[in-house]
């Protein structure tokens, strides 16, 4: 559709975005213009349940006078209300103190050339909405026809959707990409005794063909359902815990959260001045890689159109790196490490590209056999993770591990412990690293966490 | 703009140049295949953002967004298309798109008579919003607000806070012809304080707001109260201890904690997971699920509240709705499409993010009345527990009624004196169980200072907790101490 694919929306209006803010006495500014559109299919018990198209086009700006900067997003794109929008914002920022640490990149370090990352699906385009919702419907055929105690369902949605990212500065660097993504997630409900527990599981790729066959996504689910009726809560102990590789690719998103620059150079990190030390045990290596192709969080440059790299952030169990923007960069004395990220309309943030912790050599099975009693976690709900401190605590259910099996579902536990005593007591790594995000990891066991039960 | 502020109906038909001739026709169109009911939602939104760290107020922002989500409803089957070109050519193409949902072969157009106003209430008619405040006085109330969180104590290392205002107009038509329209003015103020000493950095927040003018934060030194409780509590947390591990006596303090309610209740009562049998509370209206103490209730009709409001997002009045009655679960939280295929009357709980949401079910302002006992008596009967006065956030398994809160600042109660201080932790319990364990209601309700924000299926929409304190004989904390 004409959002994406026209040049209507492109390099050409955020150049001409830039000499509006020029014009009205910018020194120095950006625009970044984002286009989407998507079509959501989702059945429930065998029906259609809802459709969903969906359209949108925002363009933000950045601007500079001195060392005062304002941020603005609009969906208007008339040329003469921008060009007022525009103005407007250049107003906003004299009202702002000007900041030493404020201002765009080093100019030098822009790309001259941008990698082919394939983040669009070049034959697939939108999946129309027929052929969405038999997706969607045989992936919840699977799931319900799994077994007879599957008797109900949260439904099932297969999505499909295309973007397109403008961005140019006004020190000369402009550059563009287009992506896809599809995804179907399938969510049965299992029931036994009078108690329900649901399942939930998804598949995600930015190609159409590299989506798990949907029967395989039903099944998965049903048995994610399946596996925990009958939980019941256990004794508070102390324990090993298996983090499923969901559970682990949390573990990560915390952790990087506490190595970004933001909350480093505020001090509301449990990493701070911790760089080039030992915070994780000798066999994590953590890597964040940009530039892997069709990699769903792979992108051809940051959100300051910095280039986008493969790093190590921990080698070895030694934090390596932080993930740094331009800001951050310049308040902690480093070089930006090409993670800033951009929402329409904010200053840059901080996230990591695709990150993953690299597999060993243990099965899931050699893993869990390794526990006498323990958690093997599947679940975690709520909030608990506090990066200043690092102290963590969650809702957690999961299989009780009895003699190295799994033995039965265990749920309305919480599992507590603090971050740098975790990832420095991993004490096994699997092999089973799977991209299902832009974050994986492979199964991994904590040598013993805090379990409050009854 | 005074005249959008009194005929907010009329901006839109003004605004993007519609008549109400073309909304009938577009509705007209979307009903063309048999479908049951169709609506425009036209929403415009405006707001501004600043911030302030280092002492400096260093970065401030903007946005207007605009646009209009055409829904279809046909039996249980929803069809919903958006743009943000709010152009009759736009709004039949969405129209068209939404309306593949219905599969009746119908062809003709369907006469739709738009011109029935709803009446609403009139919960937040200000005289001028923060938005009309020059940014310089918005800008210095900040800086001020750092000044004496930095001057509470030398141990304060950092102080972040920031201020945020909106204004949405928006305009709900439906087929039935009704047309409901608001303009909805919110705000919210945020303190964060980074503390350190040799042991170590603890954090402490606190931030309020709602549906309110400029002068409410100056009302009481609501401001100063805000930059005192994250310094005070960011101090605080520096002399914690760890907290203990599994089932224990629990006191909540009044407000904010009400929080409890919004995840082991609220979200069980909404009305799309009772109709699909999905909620653990399914099919128990009438049974006892909370002691004798509960009574909980949703009110999106209170003055002035961030989770209040006029007209919910598909146009309905809202209005106050008894969940649970001295223990007995009396009601659904609905929506207009849930509330029809349930035979229930709507609640005026239909609510969306945005114009690029369809509606569903959503809480307003969800808290409990108040009990007999005073705080002191409840504390002061507890011989060893955990009293819990501040939350992050919270989250709930709808389907298995396990729910969690995380407590952000709380004690330990010894021999009825609440002691010392330990480090935050999760409590976990089950929605449908956790309240018949209610042993004593505080006499001492609060609502939260405005700060509540509710995600659900991708969506966030503003919401207030109230409690008064409570002691709970027996929930899960999460802490590290056997």
């Amino acid at each position: 559709m004409a959002s994406v694919e026209a040049g209507e929306a492109g390099v050409d209006l955020a150049q001409w975005g830039l000499e509006q803010a020029r014009a009205a006495g910018a020194g120095a500014a950006e625009v970044l213009i984002v286009s989407a559109e998507s079509l959501s299919a989702g059945v429930r018990m065998g029906e259609v349940e809802k459709l969903k198209s969906s359209r949108e086009r925002r363009l933000g700006v950045r601007v500079f006078v001195g060392q005062s900067s304002a941020t603005a997003a609009t969906a208007e794109f008339e040329r003469k209300a921008l060009g007022e929008f525009i103005a407007d914002t250049v107003r906003l920022a004299r009202l702002t103190a000007p900041d030493q640490w404020s201002g765009l990149p080093d100019p030098a370090l822009h790309p001259r050339h941008l990698p082919e990352l394939e983040l669009s699906d070049p034959s697939s385009g939108i999946i129309e909405a027929d052929r969405a919702l038999e997706i969607a419907r045989t992936a919840e055929r699977a799931a319900l026809g799994a077994d007879r105690r599957i008797k109900n369902s949260e439904g099932a949605e297969f999505d499909s959707g295309r973007y397109r990212v403008v961005f140019a500065n006004s020190q000369g660097f402009a550059g563009e990409y287009a992506g896809t993504t599809y995804s179907l997630a399938v969510a049965p409900i299992a029931e036994e005794d009078g108690a329900m527990q649901p399942g939930h599981w998804y598949t995600q790729n930015r190609r159409f063909d590299g989506l798990e066959e949907a029967a395989s996504v039903g099944l998965t689910a049903a048995k994610r359902a399946l596996r925990k009726l009958g939980a019941r809560k256990i004794k508070t102990t102390r324990a090993p815990i298996v983090f499923d590789p969901e559970m682990a690719a949390s573990l990560l998103r915390a952790l990087a959260g506490a190595a970004s620059g933001p909350s480093l150079y505020r001090g509301a990190s449990f990493l701070a001045g911790r760089l080039g030390s030992e915070i994780a045990s000798s066999g994590v290596t953590i890597i964040d890689d940009g530039t892997i192709r069709g990699g769903l969080g792979s992108k051809p440059f940051d959100g300051e159109g910095l280039p986008i790299t493969r790093k190590s952030v921990v080698e070895g169990g030694v934090l390596k790196t932080y993930l740094l923007d331009c800001y951050s960069a310049r308040r902690l004395g480093l070089a930006p490490t090409g993670n800033a990220a951009r929402a329409v309309g904010e200053a840059p943030s901080v996230s990591p590209a695709n990150l993953y912790l690299q597999p060993d050599r243990y099965s899931p099975a050699e893993i869990i056999r390794s526990v006498k009693h323990g958690l093997y976690l599947t679940e975690l709900i709520g909030f608990g993770v506090n990066s200043v401190t690092g102290d963590y605590s969650r809702g957690a259910s999961g299989m009780w591990i009895e003699d190295g099996e799994l033995a039965y579902p265990v749920q309305e536990i919480t599992i507590a412990g603090n971050l740098k005593e975790m990832f420095m007591s991993i004490e096994m790594i699997g092999n089973d690293l799977v991209w299902r995000s832009s974050t994986a990891a492979p199964t991994l066991k904590i040598a013993e966490m805090m379990i409050a039960g009854e | 703009m005074a005249n959008e502020l009194i005929q907010p109906d009329k901006f839109f038909l003004s605004r993007f140049g519609m008549t109400e001739g073309a909304l009938e026709r577009i509705l007209g169109a979307a009903l063309e295949r048999k479908a049951d009911y169709a609506d425009l939602y036209f929403e415009y939104r405006s707001a501004e953002g600043l911030s302030l760290e280092d002492s400096i107020v260093n970065r401030t922002s903007k946005s207007l967004s605009h646009g209009v989500g055409v829904r279809v409803c046909a039996e249980d089957r929803t069809g919903y298309a958006y743009s943000d070109e709010v152009t009759v050519d736009r709004m039949r193409l969405a129209a068209e798109a939404a309306r593949a949902i219905a599969h009746g072969g119908g062809e003709a157009s369907v006469a739709v008579q738009v011109g029935r106003q709803v009446p609403r209430h009139a919960l937040y008619e200000l005289e001028s919003t923060p938005l009309e405040v020059p940014l310089e006085q918005r800008a210095k109330l900040l800086n001020e607000i750092d000044r004496v969180a930095r001057e509470f104590d030398p141990r304060v290392k950092s102080v972040m806070a920031s201020f945020a205002a909106e204004r949405k107009i928006v305009m709900v038509v439906n087929s039935e012809g009704r047309i409901a329209a608001d303009v909805q003015p919110l705000c919210r103020l945020n303190v964060t304080v980074i503390a350190a000493d040799d042991k170590g950095r603890q954090a402490g927040s606190s931030g309020g707001g709602g549906r309110v003018e400029w002068s409410f934060f100056f009302e009481d030194e609501r401001w100063r109260e805000h930059a005192l409780t994250a310094a005070r509590q960011a101090i605080t947390n520096l002399d914690a201890v760890d907290a203990p591990a599994g089932e224990m006596v629990v006191v909540l303090g009044p407000g904010w904690p009400g929080i409890l309610l919004h995840e082991a209740i609220g979200h069980g009562l909404e009305g799309d997971f009772n109709r699909k049998g999905t909620s653990a509370f399914s099919g128990r209206i009438g049974q006892r699920v909370a002691s004798e103490f509960c009574t909980v209730v949703d009110d999106g009709t209170i003055p002035n509240r961030r989770g209040s409001l006029n007209i919910d997002d598909e146009g309905t009045p809202t209005s106050r709705t008894v969940l649970i009655e001295k223990g007995i679960l009396r009601g659904y939280l609905q929506d207009r499409l849930n509330a029809r295929l349930m035979k229930m009357a709507p609640t005026g709980n239909g609510r969306r993010e945005s114009f690029a949401h369809a509606p569903m079910p959503r809480m307003t302002n969800t808290f409990m009345l108040p009990g007999g006992s005073t705080a002191e008596e409840i504390l002061g009967s507890v011989r060893n527990g955990l009293y819990a006065v501040s939350f992050g956030g919270g989250q709930v398994d709808i389907t298995n009624g396990r729910f969690v809160f995380s407590a952000s600042e709380a004690y330990l109660i010894e021999d009825g004196k609440v002691t010392r201080p330990v480090k935050g932790a999760t409590l976990i319990g089950n929605g449908p169980d956790v309240l018949t364990r209610v042993t004593m209601v505080g006499n001492d309700l609060a609502l939260d200072p405005g700060i509540g924000t509710c995600g659900k299926d991708g969506q966030s929409v503003p919401v207030g907790v109230g409690l008064p304190t409570i002691r709970i004989d027996g929930i899960t904390v999460g802490g590290t101490r056997a």
